[in-house]
């Protein structure tokens, strides 16, 4: 019996479970209407994916958040089947998790440093954390934070932004009396007139807001600071004590290249905002849009995506939409899964293409666009690889809608009539970056119009820092 | 809600509304404008601010039924409301005292240069007003255009009343008659505030003409309003609305209100049809 050879059976490597794919439309389904294209997760695959999460200690994926949310404390909750607790927990630093479930660049932030990523594909967090918010509204329960006792203190913000709405939502919940200004006929700023439908429905963005206009804010439409009120009318005669800015960047770059200004040629911002805040693709809706048939978007970030993603909807079957892009696939800014979700749409991408100028018929209208072979030489300051014209690579493409998609800065209003607000040399507003202090007493700034076009997420958690510091400035006054 | 509480036919087509907006009525300075969407399913629409009345907080607006949102705005009633009114927008007129002006409007172009006529004489300058239209039954504002300018001289394309001809043509004559211009304001179709801007070009009389351009927000965001200005491209909501005629590419503005011409004429089609099937 002693000699009896005890044999251990060997120890099975426990099967890792890969990361669950979001369910998405087809591709040739989809790009024919503006319903959202990915469908999220159902309750088993979240159930699935939480288990994933190995919850370590270090937790790098709440550094890696601009708002730091509890990513291991909420699929905790997601792994034991209580997606509204889970989505309780997110919101206790993020208002928006629907959107940011959506649209935040997670590959470059929580996923990227999530620990799983060294050994498999990281935790799926975002597609989590849609999931859970959209379980929440959907079954109702999303419930009002708890607002302490009114402090008597008022605060104006300025731009309905995701900087704005996370500076309102902060403020009201610390018991000040909040009042927002928009200059649109529509709260949300560049989630209802940039990011189209098909990507962020538009009642998820008025389902979130909602939560502000119950916490108590007093909103003002049709308001553009700058002009129709003045920050120090604010501060002097409606007795604000304090304004915060977060009014973006909205002014559209162009190209400077002749020919820019011929008829079917636009900025992103316009034809997304026709599209998206007009309306334009609704029957009902009177805003005009027009595609041709052969459509190039200049740019290849994800408004360009947006952009040529809407212009295939809006233009039909047999629109021909090409991205025009400088550089290679692998500098191109958008998001993977934009890149993605345009090239199945049937977006031609156009690479290592750069327009010298668009060509006009005789009524002014774009008929072609003049583009030069680039090739790619010595890194630049962005550590990207230069794009240098090949000489005798000029060609002409056929083109009858042109959309320029550069990117944006900020508009001048405020500052030009706040002199002692004080700007770089691009616009943007100098403050402290700890506490989003201007230099104005009393004047508070986050999102694009600091940091010129970002993101989402990253304008949130500006807003949120923003408000700790007015929590500040209002308890010393 | 932007309640009307006043709306008065001036001529054939052409309305004057007075619209609740104490913010823009308190704010707004001459040569400014509004953008207004009428309701839900509304374009915004970009339309000059006539005169206000702060005290009461409204502000005057004249339309005129071009295309269907133009028509559409019209139909609206005292007791309605427009759903949003956007305002003040633009760069106001400088009011400085140049010594004597010439104020050419065309149609209804004279309601844009209204207020600019009467700052410009608040401000001390000598204010000659030509206002033209195409006919004498098209003639707005005669009487209060009349009433803060030194001189006005009416003309009409048809010769129905006043001098017949154009506000170009009659510019010229005061030219012609040595009579010293120290600035010209350019208001109505295109094609007259060009025809202006080559009358003037000669003589380098300073020239300014109050752009009608396409736009959505108004507020610099979507570039839809772009105008060659010389060599630079300026935005016409925010750069603008007023630039210097010689330096203007008005040919290029032209093109840009014919962009959309079909589309406008469908929407027009449609609601003809379903006031036809109403009626029916």
């Amino acid at each position: 019996m002693a000699e009896e050879k005890r044999t251990r059976p060997p120890r099975k490597k426990p099967e890792r479970i890969p990361r669950q794919e979001m369910p998405v439309r087809l591709p040739e389904v989809r790009n024919k209407d503006f319903n959202e294209v990915a469908l999220g997760f159902t309750p088993e695959l979240a159930l699935i994916e939480a288990k994933r999460c190995l919850q370590c200690p270090k937790h790098p994926c709440v550094d890696g958040c601009p708002v730091s949310v509890d990513i291991p404390g909420f699929i905790h909750l997601v792994s034991e089947g209580d997606f509204i607790g889970a989505a309780q927990k997110i919101k206790e630093t993020n208002l928006l998790p629907s959107v940011c479930g959506r649209v935040c660049p997670q590959e470059e932030q929580c996923e990227q440093v999530c620990v799983v990523a060294k050994i498999d594909k990281p935790v799926a967090i975002g597609r989590l954390e849609r999931f859970v918010a959209d379980y929440e509204r959907e079954q109702g329960a999303v419930e009002l934070p708890k607002v302490a006792p009114s402090t008597g203190k008022k605060v104006a913000v300025v731009g309905s932004g995701p900087a704005g709405i996370t500076v309102s939502y902060e403020l009201l919940q610390a018991g000040h009396k909040v009042t927002i200004f928009e200059a649109l006929h529509e709260l949300g700023g560049v989630l209802v007139y940039g990011i189209p439908e098909f990507r962020l429905p538009k009642a998820i963005v008025a389902a979130e807001i909602e939560t502000i206009k119950k916490l108590g804010a007093e909103i003002k439409l049709n308001m553009l600071i700058g002009k129709t009120r003045t920050i120090d009318a604010l501060l002097d005669e409606d007795g604000f004590d304090a304004v915060f800015i977060g009014t973006g960047a909205g002014l559209p770059m162009f190209l400077n290249l002749p020919g820019e200004n011929l008829n079917g040629i636009s900025s992103a911002n316009e034809f997304l905002t026709r599209v998206n805040l007009m309306k334009a693709y609704r029957e009902e809706y009177t805003t005009p849009i027009k595609v041709g048939k052969k459509v190039a978007v200049i740019g290849a970030g994800n408004v360009a995506m947006d952009a040529a993603r809407a212009a295939k909807r809006v233009g039909g079957d047999d629109v021909e939409v090409s991205i025009i892009y400088r550089r290679a696939r692998d500098q191109m800014p958008a998001r993977a899964e934009e890149l993605h979700h345009a090239e199945e749409e049937g977006i031609i991408f156009n690479l290592l293409t750069n327009p010298i100028r668009f060509i006009g018929s005789e009524n002014n209208a774009v008929t072609a666009t003049e583009c030069i072979k680039m090739e790619l030489g010595e890194p630049d300051d962005s550590g990207r690889r230069r794009p240098i014209p090949i000489e005798g690579s000029e060609h002409t493409v056929e083109t009858d809608t042109v959309i320029v998609a550069l990117g944006t800065t900020p508009r001048k209003f405020i500052s030009e009539t706040t002199p002692d607000l004080k700007t770089s040399k691009w616009g943007t507003f100098l403050v402290d970056e700890e506490t989003g202090k201007t230099s104005k007493k009393g004047v508070f700034a986050g999102g694009d119009i600091v940091t010129g076009s970002a993101t989402v997420i990253k304008a949130m958690g500006a807003g949120r820092v923003a408000a700790i510091a007015i929590n500040e400035y209002l308890a010393g006054l | 809600m932007y309640k009307i509480v006043k709306k008065q036919d001036l001529a054939p087509n052409i309305t004057r509304f007075s619209v609740e907006a104490p913010e823009v009525a308190r704010s707004r300075k001459p040569g400014q404008f509004v953008v207004i969407r009428a309701e839900e399913t509304s374009e915004r629409v970009p339309l000059t601010i006539v005169d206000s009345d702060p005290e009461k907080g409204t502000i005057d607006l004249i339309i005129q039924k071009a295309g269907f949102s133009t028509t559409r705005l019209v139909s609206f009633e005292v007791g309605d409301g427009f759903l949003d009114v956007l305002g003040p927008l633009g760069r106001p007129t400088d009011m400085e005292k140049y010594g004597t002006v010439v104020c050419v409007g065309g149609g209804v172009g004279t309601a844009v240069l209204y207020p600019i006529v009467k700052g410009l004489k608040e401000a001390g300058n000598e204010v000659i007003t030509i206002n033209g239209a195409r006919n004498k039954e098209l003639l707005i504002l005669e009487e209060e255009l009349g009433a803060v300018s030194d001189e006005l001289i009416i003309t009409t394309d048809d010769g129905s009343y006043g001098v017949k001809g154009f506000g170009s043509t009659v510019l010229q004559g005061l030219i012609d008659d040595k009579k010293n211009i120290d600035l010209v304001v350019a208001i109505g179709p295109t094609m007259m505030m060009k025809a202006v801007a080559e009358v003037t070009r000669p003589y380098k009389i300073h020239t300014i003409a109050s752009l009608n351009a396409i736009m959505i927000d108004g507020t610099g965001m979507c570039g839809g309003c772009r105008v060659t200005v010389g060599d630079e491209v300026k935005f016409a909501c925010v750069d603008g609305p007023e630039f210097d005629a010689h330096l203007v590419d008005f040919d290029e503005q032209i093109a840009k209100h014919h962009y959309y011409d079909k589309e406008q004429k469908c929407q027009m089609d449609l609601m003809i049809d379903k006031a036809e099937e109403e009626r029916a």
